[in-house]
């Protein structure tokens, strides 16, 4: 037998220079990549911090629980508390509206009730609906949206101005309906075909399947888009700001106008100087850690629900 | 045209019954011209080349075919005498009597209890639930392995394990024929030889029909064997399923009528 390269022990075969050098060259630049994207999110969340800094030691941790915000030169307070609960209102109220439609519209559009031609081009449809820029719900919402609940709260006797914390979180929900109805989708589109034929093989009907079987397994990618929606809910800037009145109160009724932390920030950093910079970026900080928190609640339900199964 | 009932003296009741089917998926002809007579309390196989319509026939029987959108069937095909595909039939009543296991396990994403309870549930099932779920993880032969887990999930379990999880699961329902579609072919030979078992001890109760590509299977477990055959055609898809020969396994695999049926099983095509 002769011997050749492909008898030989493989640590003999040699890998010119050339080859050896672009792999490491190519490690390092997806390595560099990564870091870089670390960097970023390091570098924002130390920015922000200290940039908020002075209104971090003057307010303390009470900017978080009180409600006051005066930007009056001499006699400044601020307080974010009215912000955080328009925040967690508006995209509670949004959630609420956009699960349950949302769900619907996914388990109707992975099942066979209507024909797949009509089907593909619904999902595109809703695909759509995430692709409509923010400022033109904003606007939407106000020429549209406030005019037809104005005429049907009238219906009831109810005096309705407009802008409020309704507005914005209806807006909010048709928002975010794209991302929970085409994330459960997928998530029920990629369940095996034979989980179905399973449960259909044990004379199950086509309710007890999506209910029992399909919905259960495919929780994980529901939930997970649920709070990806949140994340976008609770960050949204343009539209909300538009339509929600911005004061800087806590009222308890859904047609009196409110505030958000993002919208607080859009509408005040043009004219804001001092302190009053601090504290935006307080919040701001306040919004970003919010944020943190969903995602690391979505992450931990996720795998809980994961585990289950 | 093949004889409808298998080549035996000794035929005792006919279960499920196909006459003169045809099964379209839209216009093309995937099996066609299907007569076959299917004995209570005995396992009959069903074998034959890649496409030549088996695991479709075998889905027809408890109508898992609806699922597909373009599926059609023309004939008939009863159970007891009654037509499955009358319009007044349920087809989830059909399915409760007629269970299907699977080529590929395929256990619910849920504890191996609430798999076995699954489908009583669904049916109304009254009675004891422990009960019923111990008697039918028993009788798949799977109780001793898994009555310390039962609240575990079903996929902790390994394939042969999931796969008698699933015979279990379909027995649970308390059906009268059970189906299955190549249930050993994700299997090694030791969880194979254990579902063969388990189909002898289940046949005394139930009427089995098994779809197999594994020769020395159907002549291990099966009463008789049915050979289907696929034949070219013109046209799109090429190919129409047909059932070439149908009898006692003994006789099917050592002395056939048909030509095509001793080359397939003595390996030379297929």
């Amino acid at each position: 037998m002769t011997v050749d390269a492909s008898s030989s022990p493989p640590s003999e075969r040699n890998r010119t220079p050339f080859e050896k050098g672009l792999d490491r060259f190519f490690e390092g630049t997806t390595m560099g990549f990564a870091l870089f994207i670390l960097l970023l999110l390091v570098a924002i969340g130390l920015l922000i911090l200290v940039q908020a800094w002075p209104a971090i030691q003057r307010f303390g941790v009470s900017f978080l629980w009180t409600s006051s915000w005066n930007p009056v030169e001499g006699r400044e307070v601020f307080g974010v508390l009215p912000m955080i609960y328009g925040t967690l209102v508006s995209s509670a109220i949004a959630l609420l509206l956009a699960v349950p439609l949302g769900l619907g519209t996914a388990l109707f559009l992975s099942e066979n009730f209507i024909p797949l031609k009509i089907r593909t081009v619904l999902v595109f449809m809703v695909e759509l609906l995430a692709a409509i820029p923010s400022v033109v719900y904003g606007l939407w919402g106000i020429f549209v949206l406030i005019p037809a609940l104005k005429w049907f709260l009238g219906l009831f006797g109810v005096t309705f101005a407009g802008p409020s914390m309704l507005a914005a979180s209806l807006v909010l929900a048709i928002m975010i309906l794209p991302i929970i109805t085409a994330i459960s989708r997928d998530s029920l589109a990629a369940l095996p075909p034979e989980l179905r034929q399973g449960s259909y093989g044990l004379g199950a009907t086509r309710w007890g399947t999506i209910f029992r079987v399909l919905i259960p397994a495919a929780i994980s990618g529901i939930v997970g888009g649920v709070m990806l929606a949140l994340g976008r809910a609770m960050g949204e800037t343009m539209a909300v700001t538009m339509l929600i009145g911005n004061s800087n109160t806590i009222n308890p009724s859904l047609l009196a106008p409110s505030n958000t932390i993002s919208s607080l920030l859009a509408n005040q950093f043009a004219e804001a100087k001092g302190i009053q910079v601090a504290s935006l970026m307080y919040a701001a900080f306040v919004l970003v850690i919010l944020t943190l928190i969903v995602n690391i609640l979505a992450d931990w339900i996720v795998r809980k629900l994961k585990a289950k199964y | 045209m093949v004889d409808t009932m298998p080549k035996s003296g000794t035929m005792t009741d006919v279960v499920l019954r196909a006459k003169e089917c045809d099964i379209y998926y839209g216009s093309y002809k995937a099996v066609r011209d299907v007569s076959i007579d299917i004995p209570k309390n005995k396992i009959t196989a069903f074998i034959g080349p890649s496409g030549c319509g088996k695991s479709t026939v075998l889905r027809c029987f408890n109508r898992l075919n609806d699922l597909i959108e373009s599926f059609s069937l023309k004939g008939k095909m009863t159970y007891h005498g009654q037509d499955l595909y009358a319009p007044d039939v349920d087809p989830v009543e059909v399915r409760r009597r007629i269970g299907m296991v699977f080529q590929k396990p395929n256990p619910f994403p849920k504890t191996i209890y609430d798999n076995i309870a699954y489908g009583p549930r669904i049916s109304g099932y009254k009675g004891d639930m422990d009960e019923l779920v111990e008697t039918s993880l028993r009788r798949a032969v799977l109780w001793d392995e898994v009555k310390d887990k039962l609240q575990e999930s079903g996929f902790s379990l390994s394939g042969g394990q999931q796969q008698r999880l699933c015979i279990a699961r379909t027995i649970a329902v308390q059906p009268e024929v059970v189906l299955m579609d190549e249930p050993c072919a994700a299997l090694d030979p030791i969880s194979t030889l254990k579902i063969e078992d388990l189909m002898k001890e289940l046949v005394q109760n139930y009427t089995i029909i098994i779809v197999t590509h594994n020769m020395q299977q159907a002549t291990r477990v099966a009463d008789y064997t049915a050979f289907y055959n696929a034949q070219v055609v013109e046209g799109a898809g090429g190919k129409v399923g047909y059932l070439a020969e149908y009898g006692d396994t003994e006789k099917i695999f050592s002395d056939p009528e048909q030509e095509s049926t001793r080359d397939y099983v003595t390996g030379r095509f297929g």
